[in-house]
């Protein structure tokens, strides 16, 4: 239940920061599949996300996530 | 407006906005800088192009004239160095090396501008450090030459003392923002190991807005003027109901915060900005603790234009614009209260009205923070400014009691010097031609390096006019450059004058002598141009007016049919 409210939130910011209409993020949802979502975005996404649940990842974290599933494992441990 | 707005502008349409060409040289990756940079263009109706250089490619962009750089040949060359990596070049350096760090980094950066300056006529915007340390030594740093945080200082200081030396080389006050919002804000360690970028994303807009607000000033659009309301803004208390001995001032309580907020806008006076009162009070009141409580820093004689009475705020500041002709995008307003703000900022477009907070003690370290007063110039005609003001207060009055135009004119017995540019004007020509904006037929803006070129060009010919009446001197106030298009024909590239002396016959003063000399050297034709801006309406129908015809856009004006116009100024 949780995971699902967190990936509506996480679709919400990419949608925001990509700015380049919908996007629909599933678990296994990785840069390849969404447009616009590349290195550079990526750094912005990290921080509206660290600001969003008031969290901060580290650099090894970031580096780790394969996909947006792991991203939000992460999110949990905090 | 955050970074995310700043790079969802960058999609939106720039047509129509003022170009700039502008470059952006790291040693960090500074894409996000670049996008930052072009969003708050946006914000300030600039469509700023960047040529970016790869990360870490200053040296070689700046020392190889075949680069990319010079080839994009912008107007502006920002030069982005970050403490951070300055910090890592401290560390590589031997222990000896350390003790003359600073030296040597200022001999390096001073050579790439200079290498810089000889290739493009641009100016360079170098940020300087932020200050932070090591803590090798801890507060000993401070004792030991070799440590980072003497060094950097040092850097600073040297890089404002190269600032002084150099005139296109200008400083963005990197360490000062730091200072305000401290290191943690500005840097994010977690950004920079998976970027190479040392800005935070938190941190870009106020960045790009301080490199914003420098281009502006660059291009004329700078505050000239500030407007200050009288109670609980100068001091506390309402001077009307409280009386001049209890009114808030001096080194008391909250006294002291209007002392202090007095000193700022006594020092902006000394720099050039013009002050003046806009107040709900009977005027004889509202002077009283101007010249009689020993505590205020304020007297009459800093004010231009003092406005107390019980008229609207609106009609008032309508009348300060009158009298000193100056547009309302250079004015700011300063008021404690609310609904006043709120009715000036409705019924005057383009005003600055800061949402001053609710505790005085807050008014100055909130003014502080929005950095109003960028400037690129500064010079000794800056400091007379609030004299030439009183004077012209000073004339309007008189000019009341005539009823005949001419006869006004012929009292105030005034005289021009004409000369051609000597080193002497050039700097205030080129100052002038940077700010002036209305009485401009063409615009188009000259530095003083350029001024000094085209004063001895044998391709132009250039006049300089003075204006000095019975009530005093308003010094440089119109500058022409005639291009020699043929040995028939003169160009008008430069006609701007002073907004000051408008109305007293100077245009035909100025025709005059273009005349006589185009007559005397045997040119058969003047040609004047005129290129709108948003601002120079005022001369839209100048030639026109004075005889001119229009053809193809140009406007034609034969030599051997001009008669002499009427004028009451005297050749000095």
């Amino acid at each position: 239940m949780q995971r699902e409210i967190i990936i509506k939130e996480l679709n919400e910011i990419f949608e925001d920061i990509i700015d380049e209409g919908t996007v629909f993020l599933i678990e296994t949802s990785t840069s390849k599949d969404v447009d616009g979502w590349d290195s550079l975005t990526n750094i912005q996404l990290v921080v509206a996300v660290e600001k969003k649940y008031n969290i901060k990842f580290t650099s090894e974290e970031i580096i780790s996530w394969k996909n947006v599933g792991e991203m939000i494992d992460c999110i949990l441990t905090k | 407006m955050t970074f995310n707005d700043l790079k969802k502008n960058t999609k939106k349409n720039f047509f129509g906005l003022t170009k700039i060409r502008l470059a952006l040289l790291g040693d960090s990756a500074t894409q996000f800088l670049a996008q930052a940079i072009r969003g708050m263009g946006y914000e300030n109706k600039l469509d700023i192009t960047i040529f970016e250089a790869d990360f870490n490619q200053i040296e070689r962009q700046i020392l190889d004239s075949g680069s990319e750089l010079y080839s994009y040949n912008p107007e502006y060359s920002i030069i982005f160095e970050s403490g951070h990596k300055l910090l890592q070049k401290f560390n590589k350096s031997s222990e000896e090396g350390r003790k003359t760090f600073a030296d040597e980094q200022i001999r390096r950066i001073s050579h790439l501008n200079e290498i810089l300056q000889s290739n493009l006529n641009s100016k360079v915007i170098f940020c300087n450090y932020g200050e932070e340390d090591d803590r090798v030594f801890g507060n000993f740093g401070n004792k030991v030459e070799s440590s980072f945080i003497y060094q950097v200082r040092k850097l600073n200081y040297k890089l404002s003392e190269l600032a002084i030396r150099n005139r296109s080389f200008y400083i963005c006050d990197i360490s000062t923002i730091q200072n305000k919002c401290g290191r943690d804000f500005l840097f994010s360690p977690s950004v920079y190991v998976n970027s190479e970028m040392v800005l935070s994303i938190d941190s870009l807009p106020i960045i790009a807005e301080t490199l914003t607000q420098i281009i502006l000033s660059f291009n004329g659009k700078f505050k000239k003027c500030i407007i200050v309301d009288l109670d609980n803004t100068l001091w506390g208390g309402v001077i009307g109901d409280d009386g001049i001995n209890n009114i808030q001032i001096g080194g008391l309580g909250i006294g002291k915060a209007f002392t202090e907020f007095q000193y700022w806008i006594k020092k902006l006076q000394q720099r050039g900005i013009i002050i003046c009162i806009c107040s709900k009070n009977t005027e004889s009141i509202a002077k009283e603790p101007f010249e009689k409580h020993p505590d205020m820093v304020l007297r009459l004689n800093d004010i231009a234009v003092f406005m107390a009475n019980w008229e609207s705020k609106v009609d008032n500041i309508k009348h300060i614009q009158q009298i000193l002709n100056i547009g309302y995008n250079s004015m700011v307003f300063i008021d404690d209260n609310p609904f006043e703000r709120n009715i000036i900022r409705e019924n005057i477009h383009h005003i600055t009205v800061p949402e001053l907070p609710k505790d005085p003690a807050e008014y100055l370290e909130y003014l502080y923070s929005l950095n109003l007063f960028e400037t690129t110039s500064y010079s000794v005609e800056d400091t007379k400014r609030t004299e030439h003001y009183q004077k012209e207060t000073e004339r309007n009055a008189v000019h009341a009691s005539f009823t005949n135009e001419n006869e006004f004119l012929k009292s105030l017995n005034m005289y021009s010097d004409v000369q051609s540019f000597n080193s002497f004007s050039i700097p205030r020509v080129a100052q002038l031609s940077q700010r002036s904006n209305q009485f401009n037929l063409r615009t188009v803006r000259y530095t003083e390096d350029e001024i000094k070129f085209i004063s001895t060009s044998e391709k132009y010919i250039t006049f300089s006019f003075t204006l000095e009446d019975k009530y005093g001197d308003n010094g440089l106030i119109c500058a022409i450059i005639l291009e020699k298009k043929s040995t028939k024909e003169l160009f008008i590239d430069t006609w701007f004058m002073s907004c000051r002396v408008l109305k007293r016959g100077m245009e035909n003063f100025v025709l005059n002598k273009l005349v006589d000399f185009a007559y005397s050297n045997g040119y058969e034709t003047i040609i004047g141009e005129y290129i709108p801006t948003e601002k120079n309406e005022l001369v839209k129908n100048h030639y026109a007016s004075l005889g001119f015809y229009e053809n193809e856009n140009f406007w034609r004006l034969d030599v051997s049919k001009c008669q002499t116009k009427e004028c009451f100024i005297n050749l000095k």
